[in-house]
């Protein structure tokens, strides 16, 4: 196909590409140039590292937790609580979707109390939480499915309910009864909206399992930033945070990419 | 002889909080075995609701359905519904889209999906079974959808306004494709439209139903030289024009 393609064409996919390659590079300078400058004030005594930390003591800090393996531990804790409480926010938002589907009377009776429960913040929750499941990892799961679930039951029932209503009437005419609606139009018609609220839930995931793991936690990410903070080891503090943005990007990614295989 | 389909005083109002809206008032008439009636009528007089009604998927006021002489709840025949829109889902190939009324009465056997191969081949659309529905054209958009509906080898075929998405190049030779396909398997069709002259080209027949609340003001035969021909020679045909004028000035009073 290559000689086919005129000039024009040639040139406009050179100047794209090129484009491409600028931007990629000049994100990569950027953050170098962040660091750098962050190292580099940190060295001069223009900012405190023993409060602002630096890149070096981060690498450092990371470097000696690593070697005694508790980094990796406090990372998979996280990540563990994260999937769980993802995968809970699946099942139960589909589920309650299809109930409120499956009932206009329930849906009615229940959106006032789901949308309160929605806009509640869930932070609010978590004291009372420790009080009644105790400080483990229950109370972190639930805190974390508390933040995304109402969110998500809504958006999906949303989302059944907008479905075009001659496709329902296109199946009772081929004789389908409720259960092929749902099976045959509803679940694969919403496969697009399911995913974009996986990439909303499982951030939201992430933030409830840290607001968890600040009140309820001895391992995790969301307990080292706190316990490092008590103690004045701002080093640990700021790696955590630097790793949970990876954690999150690795996540968001992997979402990406199920989208992308399921796209027609 | 018993008819195939018999409509008996059938009526039916919409409800909402904001009134009754009455959409079909005392509606009557029979379709023998393999007669294609089309239904035209001012928009909103409950055309489709009458199709609804005869399908089963609403109940009505009053009055009653027959399909053979048993009243279609109490009746097993099966029914082939076309809508306006094809409805062909894009997260199922075109031969799963076509097998889907068979795999939603769980009759999706070998037998059956032979048929549904032979169909395909049939109308031309054998080298697409596997594509997707945005793939094909409007035209055979609609074939597939016809073979969604055939597949099931329905007793009755309903049709309601199938070919108004269609442009006009596409609808008029897909109306001539599908109203010979229907006349070819000698199947008992109701066709809804609001365009004359397509009634005209394919009735035996042509009802026609007066403003809301839709009553029956007359019953046309459509009856042209040569029994066989097609819808596009009919419209050619010199007596196009005045059954065309003739359903026109019955509509306007």
């Amino acid at each position: 196909m290559k000689s086919q393609e005129t000039l024009a064409q040639q040139e406009f996919v050179r100047l794209q590409q090129r484009r491409y390659r600028t931007v990629l590079i000049c994100r990569i300078l950027l953050l170098f140039f962040l660091l750098a400058l962050w190292e580099i004030s940190a060295r001069l005594e223009l900012i405190d590292d023993f409060i602002f930390s630096s890149p070096t003591r981060i690498a450092l800090c990371f470097a000696e937790m690593l070697q005694d393996g508790s980094i990796i531990r406090h990372t998979a804790v996280t990540l563990a609580e994260t999937l769980i409480s993802f995968c809970l926010v699946i099942v139960l938002g589909l589920s309650g979707a299809v109930l409120l589907w499956s009932s206009k009377t329930i849906s009615e009776i229940l959106e006032p109390y789901l949308v309160m429960l929605n806009s509640l913040p869930k932070s609010a929750l978590a004291p009372i939480l420790i009080v009644w499941l105790g400080n483990n990892i229950k109370t972190i799961i639930v805190a974390a499915v508390s933040v995304a679930v109402f969110g998500s039951v809504l958006t999906l029932h949303n989302g059944f309910s907008s479905v075009d209503p001659d496709q329902i009437k296109l199946i009772r005419s081929l004789g389908g009864t409720r259960r092929d609606i749902l099976t045959k139009v509803l679940l694969p018609g919403s496969i697009p909206l399911i995913i974009s609220n996986m990439k909303v839930n499982i951030g939201l995931c992430l933030v409830g399992v840290i607001i968890g793991e600040f009140l309820a936690a001895n391992q995790g990410l969301g307990y080292l930033i706190i316990y490092g903070s008590q103690v004045f080891k701002m080093d640990m503090v700021v790696m955590s945070i630097v790793i949970l943005c990876v954690v999150s990007a690795v996540l968001y990614q992997g979402i990406a990419y199920l989208e992308k295989r399921t796209a027609l | 002889m018993i008819p195939k389909l018999e409509v008996r005083g059938l009526s039916y109002s919409y409800h909402t909080m904001d009134g009754e809206t009455q959409a079909l008032s005392d509606i009557s008439f029979s379709v023998a075995a393999g007669e294609f009636i089309a239904v035209v009528g001012p928009s909103g007089c409950g055309k489709s609701t009458l199709l609804s009604l005869i399908s089963g998927l609403l109940q009505p006021d009053e009055g009653s359905v027959l399909i053979d002489g048993i009243p279609i709840n109490d009746n097993p025949c099966t029914i082939g519904y076309m809508l306006q829109k094809d409805h062909l889902f894009e997260w199922r190939s075109i031969l799963g889209n076509a097998s889907l009324g068979l795999e939603i009465q769980h009759r999706l056997d070998e037998r059956h999906l032979r048929m549904v191969h032979d169909l395909m081949e049939t109308y031309g659309l054998k080298h697409f079974e596997k594509s997707r529905p945005s793939e094909l054209s409007g035209g055979m958009r609609q074939r597939a959808a016809l073979i969604r509906t055939l597949a099931l080898e329905p007793d009755l075929l309903l049709l309601d306004e199938p070919f108004s998405a269609l442009d006009y190049q596409t609808r008029l030779s897909v109306c001539d494709d599908i109203s010979t396909i229907i006349r070819d398997s000698k199947k008992t069709a109701v066709l809804i439209t609001h365009d004359l002259s397509e009634a005209v080209s394919v009735a035996d027949r042509i009802i026609i139903l007066s403003r809301r609340p839709g009553r029956i003001k007359k019953i046309l035969p459509v009856i042209f030289q040569e029994d066989s021909a097609g819808p596009l020679a009919r419209r050619n045909d010199p007596a196009f024009t005045s059954y065309f004028n003739e359903v026109w000035s019955v509509l306007q009073n």
